[in-house]
């Protein structure tokens, strides 16, 4: 693999003993992958400050101790505990004075205290063909399909890596070639489901069964799948898959036509999505029966525009049931200027900041099923939190926090 | 036979009973590294141990918190043996490789596909991978 003057440099340790061991690991991975040389990168997004044992911890205070900087701006992925709200951990004091370690470190390492899963949120975000080290794999899908910048799925320790390198692997979706689709989905359902939020969701779970790994072009939608159906779409879609990236025609920034998202090639497969199909997705994310228990939204995090949504919709009602949305610190301060916060927590609803209520300790005990808007959710919590989950849209989430029972809406 | 067509992505040996996942499964959700068990309630093997298998699978799913799961699975020593995978995985290797690198944890991982129906106990050294006793399915 041909490595520049400077890669040789941190490898002999001339960038301290942290930016040494990260571009060995990088050197290592991009090796396993084929890659010709490294690239630049322009920013970098990491997932590292989730807790998720001693192992995460020990491999930061390393980096910190071996003087790790990050030599390009870098947010930091939801993290273990709540900021904001600290009353809301129900977890044990020892594992959040660990998580609560981690994040501190990834800080001293000069990355933005963020906080959330949805980067690509924020004000300063990357734009076509900037080439990135994403982690969070909602945002490493969002960040390709929808932004057209580059990025392969970067895991934890990785992203690190290449953010205290500045330096990435040129291979895959960092490469023009790497982004061609080869999965053709043709989605062929009633017009009027282009309205509902709830296909987005659904489209992005069986997109993820049936794309694997691979880049797939979704023929069949339009200008009605905004960013945040899109990253309802992809959150998904990189949950029952590993997708890192899609593309719509018409409506993704490198799918202008079918043949620019396949590069001109036919697609190896082609596959037909119809509305029994989709309806037999969707009943694929209901795990459970019973009474309504709690209700989380969120996830990912929720954009000024979906809690702004949120507060119309509650404004004057009351939830029965613990309601729980997630969202980032960014979010939040955006809605405190328009008061949409007050009209979500006048509901009684519960606003959670800086992690999200699938991944750590926050909701009550739950008796019943927990209803959810998100695929994502509906995927990771009954194995994270051992609930049953009901998916809904979100109005159906609202009417049956006010009802106390459940409502799902209508089956399509 | 079965030595060809592999690739090692991380270096190492190690021996264990082949756990075939017939579906990818995204560790982070995944894998309880406290007990090293399936706990992916949509996967076909939930319940099954990872503790000391190679496990061969397809490829990687889902969340990029996989790694930390991985490595912290190996810290606590229920982690598996190695891995052979269909396609590479910086994901899976990164882990692995962190892992070594923290508490000299030794997990190979492979690139290539096995012969179909294989079972029983394997050997990963370097490149090549080889069923430790019996008829090689498929040979």
């Amino acid at each position: 693999m041909f490595l520049t003057e400077s890669d040789r440099a941190m490898l002999q340790g001339e960038a301290g003993d942290a930016a040494r061991v990260a571009m060995e690991l990088l050197v290592a991975v991009a090796e396993s992958e084929d890659a010709a040389e490294l690239l630049d990168i322009s920013a970098s997004h990491i997932d590292g400050g989730l807790y998720h044992g001693q192992a995460g911890l020990d491999f930061a205070l390393w980096l910190v101790e071996g003087g790790g900087q990050v030599l390009v701006p870098t947010t930091l992925n939801v993290s273990s505990l709540d900021l904001l709200h600290p009353q809301l951990y129900r977890g044990d004091q020892e594992t959040a004075a660990a998580a609560r370690r981690l994040m501190d470190a990834y800080v001293d390492m000069g990355c933005t205290p963020s906080w959330t899963c949805a980067p690509y949120q924020l004000a300063q975000r990357p734009g076509l063909g900037d080439q990135i080290a994403w982690g969070e794999s909602n945002a490493i899908v969002f960040a390709n399909s929808v932004l057209g910048a580059r990025t392969a799925r970067y895991g934890d320790f990785l992203d690190i890596c290449c953010a205290l390198t500045g330096r990435a692997p040129a291979v895959g979706l960092h490469t023009d070639e790497g982004r061609m689709a080869t999965l053709k989905v043709d989605l062929r359902v009633p017009d009027r489901l282009l309205d509902d939020d709830l296909l987005y969701p659904v489209l992005g779970h069986l997109l993820g069964q049936l794309a694997g790994t691979e880049v797939a072009v979704i023929v069949g939608l339009d200008h009605r799948a905004g960013e945040d159906r899109l990253k309802a779409l992809g959150a998904a879609a990189a949950s029952s898959g590993a997708v890192a990236m899609f593309h719509a025609t018409g409506v993704t920034p490198e799918a202008d036509t079918l043949e620019a998202a396949t590069g001109g090639h036919t697609p190896r497969r082609s596959v037909v999505v119809d509305v029994d199909d989709l309806i037999r997705t969707r009943a694929s994310l209901h795990h459970g029966e019973g009474p309504l228990g709690a209700i989380s939204v969120g996830t990912p995090h929720f954009s000024v525009r979906e809690l702004a949504m949120l507060a119309t919709m509650v404004e004057g009602l009351s939830t029965t049931v613990p309601f729980y949305v997630n969202t980032s610190r960014d979010a939040l301060t955006q809605a405190e200027t328009t008061g949409a916060n007050r009209a979500i927590e006048e509901f009684g609803a519960t606003i959670v900041t800086d992690t999200c209520t699938y991944i750590t300790p926050i909701m009550d005990d739950v008796i019943g099923v927990v209803m959810t808007n998100s695929a994502k959710w509906a995927f990771y919590a009954p194995g994270n939190l051992g609930v049953d989950v009901v998916f809904a849209g979100l109005d159906a989430c609202v009417a049956s926090a006010v009802s106390g029972e459940l409502v799902t809406g209508e089956v399509w | 036979m079965t030595g060809a067509g592999f690739r090692a992505l991380v270096e190492g040996a190690a021996t264990g009973e082949l756990l075939c996942l017939t579906e990818p499964l995204s560790l982070w959700g995944g894998l309880d590294p406290e007990t090293g068990l399936i706990v992916d309630r949509s996967h076909p093997q939930l319940g099954r141990s990872v503790t000391g298998a190679i496990i061969a699978m397809p490829h990687g799913r889902g969340s990029s918190s996989s790694s930390s799961v991985l490595a912290e699975a190996l810290r606590l020593g229920t982690g598996p043996a190695g891995f052979v995978l269909d396609s590479p995985d910086s994901i899976i290797v990164v882990g692995s490789l962190v892992a070594n690198r923290l508490y000299g944890a030794i997990c190979p991982i492979v690139c290539g596909t096995l012969p179909e129906g294989s079972t029983g106990a394997w050997m990963i050294d370097h490149n090549h991978v080889v069923p430790l006793q019996g008829p090689v399915p498929g040979a």
